[in-house]
């Protein structure tokens, strides 16, 4: 009883205290709607970090994220934010917690731009797959957050092994237009609107390639062929372009949830995450996107990259890749362990991800085989431009680098301790903060979260 | 006749580089870290000696022959090679085309019988890009179809030559948890009673083959899927079966009262740290895949990655494999989970391995499983000449191999993917399209 009231009141202290981090809750009221537009955020964030106290790690190494290194650095912490970074001299309060990073490394926590965590939960049983509307091939009007399952443990295993600080929920790759995808705060909360990140910009997710045409020409229906996947998203396009010059025209129209997010995208309110593997398919894509008048953000999986460096450049466009998948299906024949590394050195943007939820635990480690794979090519990329690949370039593809993503004066304290350098086999996370409250440390039992799922069950709060 | 005599001759030219395995071939390996791989801890400064594909000694102070192919390993590693204790490499091109993937028969009539040593594809390409990796040896399953039982597994290398089987019908893999069940047709005690009738038919074989009628109305098992069970019945090969559940393990173990011959080998067994004081009582193996940490299914709930440092240090024999998946193509994955196992000493309340378990548990430990450690996994005299020599610390994730050796012959370490690396090295086209370099 007691406890339950203290807590309650440290709650709102830190509301206090972080009110400059979080935006206010939007509601439908708070938009004055045309005759055919759609409240703004219909399902707004209503996540607030958790209390913190203000907090330097010194002595570290430090990657900022934005190609920086510190050696013996300082970082320091506090109403949320980063408020400082710099070497050994930089000035800090007398009165704050110190913990001694000698040895240690110190980055902006990792950020996963294509997970399926809450929508493909573990246990991965039928009741619980909600990932893949796969019911026809344009389904923009599913959002995925409406199936995140806000107790799936893979959650608080990608923050104590991964030191994973915020990850996109993406719709599964099943359909062309798979649906919105959603940015979360990787924070336990009782419902998804309580981890989603505040201010974050939606996502559309698109597939090319094997799955759709397989998914739909088994059914005996389009698209079951490449042409046909793209046929499909062309049609498709020319109505959200209809739909979106009425809505601009404030025209009268029945409300379309699929339509309104293609819209979006064709505004560029919205980001494209492509999933896409063949090089060939990609220049298609960016073709059909010059058509539409609308802009790919990312290609994800996109294990041929490596062939169209250059194109990818030139249009900027991001790559979301594995360090070393290849072989599972046709499109992933291609795949070489160089991939990331070229991107890379032909000066596109290049971002792990993982797609996975036991990959999503190792994502320090997919770039340190990146890093290796290059230097076995004579591509020398030094540590702290790699972990550009894991938070800031990842923050950018998500439209929420000006937040987080890097260790900068006035951005979210999400911050990871390394027990060691987190491109070692050897290395774990040993505190995670995000928005500067301390969510996991591994010398502290309590510190580690228990979904509901497995509160009760046998191994709850064990090591995992 | 000018093409032809100089193909002829750079093909005795690679031989020559390859292999000279006919006269008497001595290699010495000198000057690097050495790793045993059976338990112990890497020393300085060891050497290695391999005579026509054997080791015949590895440690520091150890006497040179005369006459010896020296190379120099000085500032590199030098360990056995790897052995993956569970993939499926070999059996699949591509997984998800079905034409190249050989794992599985779901439509045969063939259960126990299947064996997969009559399908290895040594010129997969897997294979070669596990091998440039410095995985020289894997067990090879079989994945089961419609019955319980999937067949007989292989042990294999992973060289350049057409002739990779080590061992044929090594062993024989059975489903008796989550999976078991659906085979048996949807519940655990119908996979149990299934396992108990298929074994007894094999008895009833073995006692009179000529008797047995294995398309009577009361057999459930093919005469071939029962002759194929004997060696397991008799206790000479090994039978592999996956089972997760902590209280499914133990019911395996209960099983060895009924049929006390059998050389039972756990695989999965994610909850084998609630057991583990069981499991090592009965002496009995186990091949899993050492990061399972999610409650994938209701059969893992109690999974973490601590689940191998625990067994170990109840004294239970624990091999690596890839038993989560990704088993026919990314056996070079095996380094990184062993890693992983000596992190997790660092962390409070996990149960990691030393550097030298965990790289056992990825080289001697799956050929002591298989019953094969007096020929492969380690560098103890006798064993094949299978040795990886590192550019760093092999269970790193930035190291690689500089050579690697399979029953003392020096492997290439090109595979397509390298082949595609090269290609693309800058993506634009030069003179002619990127298909003509080559």
């Amino acid at each position: 009883m007691m406890r339950i009231a203290y807590l309650g009141l440290t709650a709102a202290l830190a509301l206090t205290a972080c009110t400059g981090t979080t935006e206010a809750p939007k509601t439908a009221s708070s938009n004055t709607p045309g005759p055919s537009t759609a409240p703004e955020n219909p399902f707004p964030s209503t996540y607030t970090a958790y209390p913190g106290v203000p907090t330097v790690i010194r002595g570290a190494t430090i990657l900022d994220g934005e190609g920086g290194k510190i050696e013996n650095g300082v970082v320091f912490l506090s109403g949320g934010k980063i408020t400082a970074v710099g070497g050994p001299d930089t000035p800090i309060p007398a009165d704050v917690t110190v913990f001694d990073g000698t040895g240690k490394y110190v980055t902006p926590g990792v950020i996963d731009i294509h997970s399926h965590l809450g929508d493909y939960p573990s246990p991965s049983v039928q009741a619980l797959s909600d990932g893949n509307e796969a019911t026809g091939p344009v389904t923009a009007d599913v959002w995925a957050e409406h199936s995140v399952w806000p107790q799936d443990p893979g959650f608080s295993r990608a923050l104590a092994n991964g030191g994973v600080t915020a990850l996109q929920i993406l719709p599964g790759s099943a359909n062309l237009f798979g649906g919105r995808g959603v940015t979360l705060k990787n924070v336990y909360a009782r419902t998804q609107q309580g981890m989603k990140f505040p201010g974050a910009p939606y996502s559309l997710k698109m597939a090319c390639g094997e799955n759709p045409k397989r998914v739909y020409g088994s059914k005996g229906r389009q698209p079951s062929t490449r042409m046909g996947n793209i046929a499909v998203d062309r049609q498709t396009w020319i109505k959200a372009r209809e739909y979106q010059k009425k809505r601009a025209a404030n025209k009268e129209q029945t409300r379309d949830l699929s339509m309104e997010t293609l819209a979006d995208v064709l505004e560029g309110k919205i980001l494209v995450q492509n999933h896409c593997y063949r090089a060939d398919e990609m220049a298609n894509v960016i073709d059909m996107s010059k058509e539409f008048g609308y802009k790919v953000t990312a290609f994800h999986h996109a294990v041929e990259s490596y062939k169209i460096a250059d194109l990818l450049k030139a249009n900027n466009i991001c790559s979301a890749m594995w360090a070393d998948w290849y072989g599972f299906k046709m499109e992933s024949y291609d795949g070489i362990r160089e991939n990331i590394a070229l991107i890379q050195n032909a000066g596109a943007c290049a971002i792990v991800h993982s797609d996975d939820e036991n990959g999503i635990q190792r994502l320090n480690q997919e770039a340190a085989k990146a890093i290796a794979a290059g230097k076995r090519m004579g591509i020398n990329i030094p540590e702290e431009i790699a972990w550009e690949w894991l938070s800031y370039n990842p923050a950018k593809a998500m439209g929420i680098a000006d937040q987080t993503g890097s260790l900068k004066v006035g951005k979210m304290a999400d911050v990871v301790l390394w027990n060691g350098n987190p491109f070692s086999i050897y290395t774990r996370p040993e505190r995670v903060w995000i928005d500067g409250a301390l969510m996991y440390d591994a010398n502290d039992p309590k510190r580690r979260p228990v979904s509901d799922f497995e509160l009760g069950q046998i191994g709850a709060g064990d090591t995992k | 006749m000018n093409r032809k005599f100089l193909s002829a001759l750079a093909g005795a030219a690679a031989l020559a580089a390859f292999a000279t395995p006919a006269i008497a071939q001595t290699i010495a390996i000198t000057g690097g870290k050495l790793a045993i791989g059976d338990g112990s801890e890497a020393i300085e400064n060891g050497t290695v000696v391999i005579v026509n594909g054997k080791v015949t000694a590895a440690g520091a102070n150890v006497a040179i022959p005369a006459g010896a192919q020296r190379i120099d390993a000085t500032g590199q590693w030098v360990t056995p090679g790897i052995v993956s204790g569970f993939s499926r490499v070999g059996l699949v091109e591509v997984e998800a085309v079905e034409s190249t993937n050989d794992t599985e028969a779901n439509k045969s009539p063939f259960s126990a019988a299947i064996d997969v040593s009559t399908a290895i594809n040594p010129l997969a390409n897997p294979i070669a890009i596990s091998r440039t990796s410095g995985v020289t040896r894997a067990v090879v399953v079989p994945s089961a179809g419609n019955s319980i039982f999937a067949g007989q597994g292989a042990v294999i290398d992973l060289s350049n030559d057409m002739d990779d089987v080590t061992q044929p019908r090594a062993f024989q893999y059975v489903e008796l948890g989550e999976t078991g069940a659906a085979k048996a047709g949807g519940s655990r005690p119908a996979a149990q009673l299934m396992f108990r009738t298929l074994l007894e038919e094999a008895q009833d074989y073995t006692r009179n083959p000529a008797a047995y009628d294995g398309r009577s109305k009361d057999n459930l098992l093919l005469r071939v899927d029962a002759k194929a069970l004997l060696p397991v019945i008799q206790g000479k090969v090994p039978l592999l079966v996956h089972v997760e559940r902590g209280p499914d393990i133990l019911g395996v173990i209960a099983l060895r009262k009924e049929f006390p011959m059998l050389k039972i080998v756990l695989v999965g067994a994610a909850e084998g740290w609630r057991v583990a004081r069981e499991i090592a009582a009965a002496k009995i193996p186990v091949i899993t895949a050492g990061l399972t940490d999610l409650p994938a299914s209701f059969e893992t709930l109690a999974a973490t990655q601590s689940n191998v440092g625990r067994m170990v240090e109840a004294g239970v024999l624990v091999a690596l494999g890839l038993t989560d998946g990704n088993d026919a193509v990314q056996l070079r994955w095996a380094m990184q989970q062993a890693g992983n196992m000596v992190a997790l000493q660092k962390i409070p309340g996990a149960t990691g391995l030393s550097w030298g378990q965990a790289l056992r548990a990825i080289s001697s430990a799956p050929a002591e499983v298989m019953g094969m450690g007096d020929r492969i996994g380690s560098l103890k005299p006798g064993r094949a000449g299978d040795v990886v020599i590192w550019d760093g610390d092999p269970l790193e994730l930035m190291s690689a191999p500089t050579a690697v050796f399979i029953d003392g012959k020096q492997q290439p370490l090109e595979n397509r993917q390298t082949k595609l690396r090269d290609r693309y090295a800058t993506p634009t086209p030069g003179a002619l399209p990127k298909a003509y370099d080559r």
